[in-house]
């Protein structure tokens, strides 16, 4: 690499840095993404049969961020010694070329429009003092028909399928009754009911809920996006989660998004470049540019730029922040700084129910988007007053593809023995006759849940890592608990022979050793005060105007949806503002 | 293959396709284990993974064979794990927190285990008795052991992960032996193609596995 200076950089290569590369490009700019981990073609690495191989992919964790390199600190609260995530587990950041882009299960929502108004939204139905102490509720400072026309465009990027509810106010299909209307369809129809969820939504209309096709950017049939990209359509084969998708039709970064860069000579992509530290100018005001690593030739690189985008996983984006002194850190005892505060993550629960023995639930078939929910218990979509809690789970079967061994490790579940005799009986009952429904939840912020540098440990880089203080609070168990209760009623109608309902318990700790989910979310936030948030509502800091940062880092708390739908819709939003306004005027776009 | 073997063969030498039949059905030969470390290893996984009317159990799956090659993989050598120190123990909660790499994680709690049943019961684990090994194993899972300084439990916990990746993971690695594994579960492999088998209305998918390399069950 001989560049020295670049219009924009974009440091990572997921979705983020990809719909900002592309946007960036069209305006013009020229633009280096700077990824630290390995290129990866879904052609050479994604073909059949080599990547439908567990052992190699989900288990060691083949598309994943090595710890070895760099990892986190984890401890429960601020007054114990956080502990190095050693080993991968509860969630699992990916690296390379396309990022968790790749990896994804395709999972693709919108936002439920309550949750970007979340503190006026409750404080107008509830009260004020409905709002537990020391949580950190706050709004996004956008609004949903703000955001539609950048929903609607990442749809149309993702080859998104499903089913629409509400188009410009009309009532149009059997999508979500509480989705927000729509400017268009989906570019796709709904993936097919696999037997699991067809089930699901059977008994969960029984039981008085409103089931609907979950948005899934796996494509349905062939597609061709507006940036030429071609889809094919999906068979669900599978190995969506933890996999790049052999039949090119789970979007990805890879596949949607940089054919159409990687052939324009004014985008220039280095792989194996960990940026270290973004370069501010001396009043701290303004980026330079970033110095990153050469990990091939071992050596710092400096690269200067007008305009220096964070598109990198939520944590790295905080972290990036941290060691560049962008931004004051945030300080929970002084209740002061805002890079690191409201960190969030999701609650998720899995119950199973058993199916009669001559029920087949073929759970190996699957693909990562598709499904069946409810949002009857989402959002506000339901009355909190007399629950006492806020927050809210999406109900769903989501078979993404049940592999064997994530199967086994997981065990039969209820009282079966996880090894020994007994335990084989047991393991193949539960994986050919029953299926799961997952509570996947919000997450509140809270004074005392954030992000710093740790004290101790070094990446393989020589930088502090970044330190979670996270667990489980009141607000959240409470939530979950409810939400899991209202599945008994669909458990019944099912048929289920018996079933197990899965819930968090009181007092419980945030385990590291436990999947749970990859959705973390804030740390460095969006909103409408610089004493609260990072960055203003176009995604820009406050305090270094030509630094965007984009990702779930934004998000002021967890939400019950998937987050990379949001993500893509901030993406393109921020994209549509800085080429619209920024470029012709650069400084702050949010006066105070 | 034995060294020009596949010339023999070709010259339609059958006694030497009768040797080399015969090799592949040798107890395989571990490049990580000693001999008292495999007899550990053999007896542990069939506890864990015995065989029964499901199927093979871990010896006829080659499950400790899986093992013992993992060992010498990045996985195996802790090369997939942060580990710089210092090391701290702390609550279960936040994980694995040994300096130790899975292949040296075995070493030390296989001399630590043998030396607990040599202790408790009057000989090494492979020697006891099925019975009083699946009570030694149990044990080990239920967390008051301690091989010094070092966890039972969390050993367990690897030596279970491990056999069951053995016997689930796609032959190619050593486990898993004539799709056994995946022929229990009911699990297709490598097809992974469910197209006209999207919702089968509960009945039983028809066909069984195949794995990377082409193999049938």
């Amino acid at each position: 690499m001989t560049i020295k200076h670049a219009d924009a950089i974009v440091v990572g290569g997921g979705w983020a840095s990809s719909i900002l590369a592309k946007e960036l490009r069209e305006a013009g700019l020229s633009v280096v993404m700077l990824e630290r981990g390995p290129e990866r073609k879904t052609a050479v690495e994604g073909a059949y049969p080599g990547s439908i191989d567990e052992l190699r992919g989900a288990i060691r964790h083949r598309l994943f961020q090595n710890p070895a390199k760099s990892t986190v600190t984890i401890r429960n609260t601020i007054d114990q010694t956080a502990l190095p995530y050693r080993q991968l587990a509860a969630f699992l950041p990916g690296e390379g070329v396309g990022g968790a882009g790749l990896h994804w299960s395709g999972v693709h929502f919108r936002v439920a429009p309550d949750d970007l108004n979340l503190r006026t939204k409750i404080t107008q139905r509830y009260g004020e003092k409905f709002i537990p102490q020391d949580m950190n509720l706050q709004d996004y400072g956008v609004t949903y028909e703000e955001l539609e026309p950048f929903f609607d465009k990442a749809e149309k990027v993702f080859g998104t399928s499903g089913e629409p509810y509400k188009i410009n106010g009309e009532i149009v299909g059997k999508g979500n009754i509480f989705s927000p209307s729509r400017s268009d369809r989906f570019p796709l129809p709904a993936m097919q009911d696999v037997y699991t969820a067809h089930l699901f939504r059977k008994a969960s209309e029984a039981a008085g809920y409103n089931p609907y096709s979950l948005p899934a950017a796996n494509a349905s049939a062939q597609y061709t996006n507006p940036y030429g990209a071609q889809m094919g359509p999906c068979n669900f084969c599978g190995y969506c989660s933890g996999y790049d998708c052999y039949m090119y039709s789970k979007a990805s970064p890879n596949v949607n998004i940089l054919p159409a860069l990687r052939q324009d000579p004014g985008f220039t992509l280095v792989i194996e470049a960990h940026v270290l530290r973004v370069n501010l100018d001396s009043d701290k005001k303004k980026a330079t540019g970033v110095t990153y690593l050469d990990q091939n030739a071992n050596r710092e690189v400096t690269l200067n730029a007008d305009l220096v985008i964070l598109g990198a996983f939520q944590f790295n984006n905080v972290h990036l922040m941290l060691l560049s002194g962008i931004g004051q850190p945030y300080d929970p005892v002084q209740n002061t700084g805002v890079i690191g505060r409201n960190f969030v993550y999701q609650t998720i629960t899995t119950s199973r129910a058993w199916l009669s023995p001559d029920k087949y639930t073929n759970v190996f078939v699957g693909a990562g988007g598709a499904g069946v929910a409810i949002d009857d218990f989402n959002s506000d979509n339901f009355d909190h007053g007399p629950l006492g809690f806020i927050g809210g789970s999406p109900v769903w079967v989501n078979q993404a593809g049940v592999k064997p061994i994530a199967a086994a490790l997981g065990g039969p579940g209820g009282n079966a023995p996880r090894w020994g005799a007994g335990f084989k009986e047991a393991m193949t009952e539960t994986y050919r006759h029953s299926m799961t429904i997952d509570a996947h939840g919000s997450n509140m912020a809270y004074r005392d849940v954030y992000l710093d540098l740790d004290p101790t440990w070094k990446d393989s880089y020589g930088q502090p890592l970044l330190r979670m203080t996270f667990t489980w609070k009141e607000n959240d168990i409470r939530m979950n608990q409810y939400v899991v209760g209202r599945i008994e009623p669909i458990m019944k109608e099912l048929g289920a022979t018996r079933y197990h309902l899965a819930k968090l318990e009181h007092g419980e700790l945030f385990d590291t050793r436990r999947y749970q989910t990859t959705h973390l979310g804030g740390g460095a936030i969006m909103g409408t005060d610089p004493k609260t948030s990072a960055l203003n509502r176009y995604l820009q800091s406050w305090d270094v105007s030509n630094v965007f940062v984009i990702g779930s880092n934004a998000f002021p708390q967890g939400m019950g949806y998937n987050p990379t739908g949001m993500v893509a819709a901030l993406a393109y939003w921020t994209a549509h503002h800085i080429r619209t306004t920024y470029l012709k005027n650069p400084g702050p776009l949010v006066q105070l | 293959m034995i060294g020009t073997a596949s010339f023999w063969m070709l010259a339609g030498h059958d006694c030497w396709k009768e040797a080399l039949a015969a090799e592949a059905r040798a107890p395989y030969k571990p490049q990580y284990f000693n001999q008292r470390e495999w007899a550990f290893l053999q007896a542990a996984c069939e506890r864990i993974f015995p065989q029964d009317d499901h199927g093979p159990g871990a010896d006829a799956l080659g499950i400790p064979e899986f093992i013992d090659r993992q060992m010498d993989t990045p996985y195996g050598r802790g090369e997939l794990w942060y580990m710089s120190g210092p090391f701290q123990e702390g609550p279960a909660n936040l994980g694995y927190q040994l300096p130790l790499s899975p292949r040296e994680l075995y070493r030390r709690a296989i001399a630590g285990a043998d030396e607990y049943a040599q202790r408790q019961r009057g000989h090494l684990f492979a020697e006891l008795e099925t019975e009083a090994q699946i009570e030694l194993l149990t044990a080990f899972e239920g967390g008051a052991v301690h091989f010094g300084d070092l966890s039972a439990r969390g050993f367990f916990e690897q030596l279970r992960q491990n056999t069951m990746e053995g016997a689930f993971s796609d032959p190619l690695y050593g486990g898993n032996r004539g799709l056994g594994g995946w022929l229990m579960l009911g699990f297709p492999g490598a097809r992974a193609d469910f197209m006209d088998w999207v919702n089968q209305e509960g009945a039983a998918y028809p066909f069984g596995p195949v794995s990377i390399s082409g193999e049938t069950a």
